[in-house]
Formats: structure tokens, C-alpha cells, sequence
């Protein structure tokens, strides 16, 4: 087909013969009906095929009991009893709900306020600014296995510089076992994922700030209010998409927690997370795949509420 | 009520599984693997210059390290002149191996895999996901002993596995530090523990020690089971066919927990490498573990001066059966080989203890073939293999002797973990939670 010059022009360069036939149509081309058409049906397909269908597939296999060996025969439907299971006997479940929340309490309070902190500081221009802002983002830049790996010789119980320059290696008195401590591994863990949460925090709501009206501090500045004023009633206010964006981040990032936990111990002994019993019972020698799809169910079900709460809070305040 | 429809659908079953993890995990779980797994596809040097005729078989290979490795390449180089059959080895990650295994098996797998005896073979014997080999083995059977061949064999009383070679979990020593301090090697528990206390006064740890992989405790919880309640109850009890809540493996844990005072702290932070380093640089006296913790010397030196002890007996009616693990690795024929003939025959050269005696002059484990020449043998190889053919009855080792879900990170390495950290807890409540564990796990088929 002769393509129109610009989209605008378009509708008008329509044929007459044509519009008649398909009236309500006749602002659109036919090369605009494909482009629309291919922008609702590829992420229709991208979401049905790769979100829709295996969340329901998920949620069907989590009734099932089938350890992926042999065609769909092998499947023993069990009804909720992996669920059953998963509450009443299964040790690591609720260690694993228990370090989710904390881990997502330890962002919220901790990781991202600091990460804001740091980038408000850095806004002002102090000296040596673009260093340190280098400086902290360089966590982000590597990869978490990475930043297991270091952690890890940080905490390693004899030769870790943590415990050298303590002097709380095992054959001291005061020994801390900061990986192998259930009750301390969490925390070393969280201070090992903040490192890294904190520069992505920094670098998002610095790009955010820089976004800021200047013009709205010098008002500020003219009405006489303090830098503290200016940031908890101006500028805050202002950069609200901004601090939805690292809410959602700081939820999401909670929530799906795998990597140090994982590359540290598999998540056993203190470091129990929900994602890694879905993975330790889905991948293996003889995997359980319904009880894994139970537990994929049930971090569905807790990452779904946020979301929730946060569109049904979205769209009252759009009606209003 | 489903055929051919489920064939169709399991793919995508499959991939919702693995995009249930993708969603959960959504980052660098497998990304430790890649770098190393990345598969390499290399035919045999010696098998392009091998006589034609022969055929051509694939060999999958768990061994992604550099000595095992250079292991694999040199028995497959022996059997490819030997037979002239062309083979191509494809070498993936140890652990992505595993953790893919029964994907692996159901896809389109090598003719022939590198794999380990015990449970772990016959559970995928039972999947029918391999080819059994009893008539390779009605030729080979006279090169290995009846406890490699109880070791092959799969619940249908047929064969299924090639043994290669095996090694025993042992005491490891520095004969140099013993010498020095004027010990001597223990033989029952009281002199072990004896020798424990001198180490401790002169500033040693007596048993290194680290469980942060979270299988090597299970060799403790193996040799100690087996010393006081003997070979078949040990083997019963990983089956399912004796309780977890028997006091027997109670007063395993109570014995292990009086002798924990004399392994390294800290275990469950330190991995089994960082465990033989204090050993090697003789801040622990001694180490339990398989000889492949020799490995870690750090010269040459180093590794000719270690030594290796069998576990001292305990004085039970079952010191004289002198039970120990030494797990068996060899090769299993797959469900569909492209080439089954060349691909027995190539197994029938694998037995032959040439082909061994190549493996196991590069990786230093024992040649599991009667007619291997051992004249090579390193002392360290000596004395294990002493220590072998020393051992009455011969387990795999729990994660290889029971069902891999319930030795897996959610069962016994979080319970032993759990015992750990605190030996003085409630065992009797420690202990009904692994049977309610085992309990809950489906039937296997």
C-alpha cells in the first residue's frame, strides 16, 4: 500500500470509496489498523502466554502431585493437600514468610531511606559528588552472585577480614559465626543486599530530584522556609511518581530476595526464603513440582496484595 | 483420561515450572552456572585418528573441574582406540548435571552419562529413564566385586551402571604434625578422644570441620550410624523401611553431640575447602571427610604429607563389619542411545581396568576393576584402597543412598543443620520431625 507521508495526514488521505464502506473506521488507514491491531495483540499474547497462563498452570499444578518424570498420567491430583502440608508440616514455610517480612520491613525502614538520604545529600553539589555517587552505585552495577561472593569472604568464619580484624574467628573466644548463626545469618544478609539497595535507591530518586523545578526552591526559599521545610512540603510532595516508583521497587525487590540467600546456603539454616523453597523443590533430582507450585501460589498471593492496595488507592484518587 | 494430548501439553508444563521459578527467583539463581556450564562439545582427539567402522556414541559428563575433568577425557581417549568407536564428549557444570538431571534423562540425552550408584541410580532405573545392561555385565561381572555389582543393580534385579572407580571416607592427617607432637593414630573412640584433648591443650582443633554446602555432616551422621547400629539398619533407615524416631538414631545424635566439643566450631559458615585449610595449615589435627579433600593441599608437598585413618570403632558387635562410605561413581546407558551396540561395547572397554587405571592415574580416586594395575598408585592411593578392601559392608553415602528430596537443602541438610546448632536440643522432637518430613514426601512411584 502507498504509505501515508505522516501519521497526521493520514486520515485525511484516506480513500473516499473506502471510508463509505467501513464508516466508523474512517480516520484510520489500513497500515494504522495493523499498527494497532499489533500493538494490542503482541503484548496481549506476551501477557496471556507468559504471565496469565503459567500463573493459572501454577495455580492447577499446586493441586497436583508430580515429580516432572513421565507425561501428564504421572500427575496424582491430591486437592490441597500440598497446601495442608505446606502450613502444618512443612518446617520452612514459615521461617520463610517470617524473613520475607523482615526483609521487606528492613528495606522499607532502613535500605531506602538511607539510599533517599544519600541522594538528597548528594544533590547539593558537595565537593567530590560525582565520586561518591560512583562509589555507591557500584554494587548495582554487579551482579548479586557477585555480591554474595564478596559478602561471603567478608563473613567467612577463620580467614573472613570481618572476624580478622574483630578478632571473633573460631578459635578466638568471641566467636561469631555471622553466616552460620541462624539467628545472626539473616541480618548479615541484609546488610550485605542493602550495600546494594542503597545505591539503586540513590541513583533513582538523584535522577528524580534533578528533575525538580529549581523554581519551586527558590519560591520555597523567598516564603523563608528551612531546608527541612522545603524538602518535607515542596519537594517531596512533588516527586511523588518518583517515590511510588522506589515504593514498588523496594516491595519487589523484598519480595523476590533469592540470591545472596541462595548462593550463601541454599536457604536453609536461618536464611529461609520463599522463593528458594520454590526452587529447591522444583529443581532437583526428583523434583516435587505441585508442592513447589503451592508455594509459588502462595508468594503470588502475597505479592498480588501490595498491588492491589496500591491500584484500588490509584484509582479512588483519580475518581476524586 | 489423558494421552496424546498430555504429550503435547508437558512442554508447557514444563515451561510453566520453569517460569514459576523465573518469576520467583527472576535473577542470578542459574547465572553462577552458565559461565562454566556452558557446554563443550569437543570430539575426542584420539577417536578422529581411531579406525573407522567403529560407530560414533555421545557421552554426557558431569565433570566440569579440570582434574576430573582431564579424568574423563583420557578413559574416553583409551576406549575410542580401543574400540574405534568415534565418541563426543559434552561436559556440563557438576551441579547444573544434577540439578537437570531427570530433564536432562527425558530429553534427547547422550548415549551414554557419567552418574553415581545407590538410590540415585535406581530411582531413575524405576523411571524407566535408562537402558538396563545386564548383558554387558553377564561379560564383565568377573572384573568387580559383588558389592559393585549389588551397587549397579536397580530394583528390578537388573544391571544399570558401569562402576568406574570409588573413594572412602577417611581421617585425614599430616603425619609430619603427628610426628612432631608425638600422636598416634587412634583406633578405638576412647584414643580418639584422648588424642582430642592432647590436640585441644596444645592449641589445636581437634576435627576440622565445615557444613555450609550442607552435605559433608551427612558423612558423620553415615559412619557413626553404622558403627553402632550396623550397615543394613543404616541402609533400612535411609529407605524408609526403619523409623527416624527408632532410639537407635537417637543415640547416634547423642553420641555425635558428645564429640562435637572436638570438631570445629562454626561449621554451618565454613565450607568443606576452608575446613581442609585449617587442616593443611595444622591449625585442625585431623579431618573427616571423602579422600577428595586431599585436592586442597595447597604443594605437592603439602599432599605427600597427608595421610589418611579409618574411622576409630566404637566398640558395638558391629566393629567387625568396619562399614564405611565410599560412594561409586560410573557410567549408565540412557533410555534411547543412538548406537546401542557401540555403545555397549564402549561400556565393556569402561570396565576393563586399562580404561580405569587412565582414569584414576589423573584424578587419584580407586579403580573400581579387579585387573586394574595398580602398581602406579600413589601411597595415598594405597591406603585407600587398603581402607576399601578393608571395609566389610560399603554405603554410597545418605545423599546417594536415599531419596535425593529427602537429603536435598529442605531435609536432611536443613535437620542436620538444625541439630548443629544446637546438639543439646529436644533430639526426640528433632527426630519425629524428620520422619513427619519423610512421611509427607509422595511415593517415589
Amino acid at each position: 500500500m502507498g504509505a501515508p507521508a505522516g501519521p497526521v495526514s493520514a486520515g485525511q488521505a484516506g480513500a473516499p470509496a473506502r471510508s463509505r464502506r467501513r464508516s466508523h473506521f474512517s480516520v484510520l488507514t489500513r497500515s494504522d489498523r495493523i499498527t494497532l491491531a499489533a500493538m494490542v495483540a503482541v503484548p496481549t499474547f506476551l501477557i496471556v502466554f507468559f504471565i496469565l497462563l503459567p500463573t493459572l498452570l501454577s495455580i492447577i499444578l499446586s493441586l497436583s502431585s508430580w515429580n516432572g518424570i513421565g507425561g501428564l498420567d504421572q500427575i496424582h491430583w491430591v486437592g490441597l493437600t500440598n497446601y495442608y502440608n505446606l502450613v502444618v508440616n512443612y518446617q520452612s514455610f514459615w521461617p520463610a514468610v517470617a524473613h520475607n517480612v523482615i526483609w521487606l520491613i528492613f528495606f522499607l525502614c532502613i535500605a531506602t531511606p538511607l539510599g533517599m538520604f544519600l541522594a538528597v545529600l548528594l544533590d547539593k553539589e558537595i565537593r567530590g559528588t560525582r565520586f561518591y555517587q560512583s562509589a555507591l552505585f557500584l554494587p548495582v552495577v554487579l551482579s548479586l552472585a557477585i555480591v554474595g561472593f564478596i559478602w561471603q569472604l567478608i563473613y567467612a568464619p577463620d580467614d573472613g577480614i570481618l572476624n580478622q580484624v574483630l578478632h571473633t574467628t573460631s578459635t578466638d573466644k568471641g566467636f561469631i559465626d555471622w553466616l552460620g548463626n541462624p539467628s545472626l545469618n539473616l541480618w548479615a544478609v541484609l546488610v550485605a543486599a542493602s550495600w546494594r539497595q542503597v545505591g539503586y535507591v540513590m541513583v533513582l530518586y538523584l535522577a528524580g530530584l534533578k528533575a525538580v523545578d529549581p523554581s519551586l526552591r527558590e519560591a520555597a526559599a523567598i516564603d523563608g522556609a528551612s531546608e527541612r521545610q522545603t524538602f518535607f512540603q515542596v519537594v517531596f510532595p512533588v516527586m511523588r511518581p518518583i517515590n511510588i516508583v522506589i515504593l514498588v521497587i523496594t516491595i519487589i525487590e523484598s519480595l523476590r530476595a533469592f540470591d545472596l540467600a541462595f548462593i550463601i546456603n541454599k536457604g536453609i539454616n536461618g536464611l529461609e526464603l520463599l522463593s528458594i523453597l520454590v526452587t529447591n523443590n522444583i529443581i532437583g533430582e526428583s523434583p516435587e513440582i505441585g508442592f513447589g507450585s503451592a508455594i509459588a501460589v502462595v508468594l503470588l498471593l502475597v505479592a498480588v496484595g501490595p498491588i492491589i492496595l496500591y491500584l484500588s488507592r490509584a484509582l479512588q484518587e483519580e475518581e476524586q | 483420561m489423558v494421552g496424546i494430548a498430555s504429550m503435547r501439553l508437558k512442554p508447557v508444563l514444563t515451561l510453566l515450572a520453569t517460569t514459576a521459578i523465573v518469576l520467583s527467583a527472576c535473577s542470578s539463581a542459574a547465572t553462577a552456572a552458565p559461565s562454566q556450564a556452558a557446554a563443550t562439545a569437543a570430539p575426542s582427539q584420539a577417536a578422529a585418528s581411531a579406525a573407522a567402522g567403529g560407530g560414533s556414541i555421545t557421552f554426557g559428563s558431569n565433570e566440569s573441574d579440570k582434574v576430573p575433568k582431564a579424568a574423563v577425557a583420557a578413559l574416553v581417549d583409551y576406549c575410542s582406540k580401543q574400540t574405534g568407536i568415534n565418541t563426543t564428549i559434552n561436559t556440563t557444570d557438576h551441579n547444573t548435571f544434577q540439578n537437570q538431571i531427570s530433564s536432562y534423562l527425558q530429553g534427547k540425552p547422550e548415549d551414554i552419562a557419567k552418574w553415581f550408584a545407590g538410590h540415585r541410580l535406581r530411582f531413575f532405573a524405576d523411571a524407566g529413564l535408562l537402558t538396563p545392561i545386564s548383558d554387558v555385565w553377564d561379560k564383565i561381572s568377573a572384573n568387580y566385586s559383588d558389592a559393585f555389582k549389588t551397587a549397579s543393580t536397580g530394583n528390578d534385579g537388573k544391571q544399570y551402571l558401569v562402576p568406574l572407580y570409588n573413594y572412602p571416607w577417611v581421617v585425614l592427617y599430616r603425619p609430619s604434625l603427628f610426628k612432631e607432637k608425638g600422636y598416634t593414630v587412634p583406633k578405638t573412640i576412647d584414643e580418639f578422644i584422648t588424642l582430642a584433648k592432647k590436640m585441644q591443650a596444645d592449641g589445636l582443633v581437634p576435627l576440622a570441620f565445615g557444613d555450609k554446602d550442607g552435605w559433608p555432616a551427612m558423612g558423620t551422621f553415615d559412619i557413626l550410624n553404622m558403627r553402632m547400629n550396623g550397615y543394613k539398619f543404616h541402609i533400612d533407615l535411609l529407605n524408609g523401611k526403619e523409623k527416624w524416631t527408632d532410639p537407635r538414631v537417637k543415640a547416634v545424635f547423642q553420641k555425635w553431640a558428645e564429640l562435637l566439643p572436638y570438631f570445629q566450631q562454626g561449621a554451618l559458615g565454613r565450607t568443606w575447602q576452608q575446613a581442609a585449610q585449617t587442616m593443611y595449615s595444622k591449625k585442625a589435627g585431623m579431618y573427616f571427610l571423602g579422600t577428595f579433600a586431599n585436592q586442597q593441599a595447597p604443594t605437592p608437598a603439602d599432599l605427600a604429607d597427608t595421610d589418611y585413618f579409618i574411622f576409630p570403632t566404637l566398640g558395638t558387635q558391629y566393629d567387625s563389619e568396619n562399614a564405611i562410605d565410599a560412594p561409586i561413581d560410573g557410567l549408565m546407558l540412557t533410555k534411547a542411545p543412538s548406537n546401542l551396540d557401540a555403545a555397549k561395547k564402549f561400556l565393556e572397554c569402561a570396565a576393563s581396568g586399562p580404561a580405569q587405571a587412565a582414569y584414576v592415574k589423573i584424578d587419584g580416586s580407586i579403580a573400581a576393576a579387579k585387573d586394574a594395575d595398580t602398581s602406579f598408585y600413589t601411597p595415598l592411593q594405597s591406603k585407600a584402597q587398603q581402607i576399601i578392601a578393608a571395609s566389610g559392608s560399603i554405603a554410597q553415602f545418605l545423599d546417594r543412598d536415599a531419596r535425593s528430596d529427602f537429603a536435598g537443602p529442605q531435609g536432611m541438610q536443613n535437620f542436620l543443620a538444625q541439630f548443629l546448632n544446637n546438639p543439646k536440643q529436644d533430639l526426640g522432637k528433632l527426630l519425629s520431625n524428620i520422619q513427619a518430613y519423610y512421611d509427607t514426601l509422595p511415593p517415589e512411584k
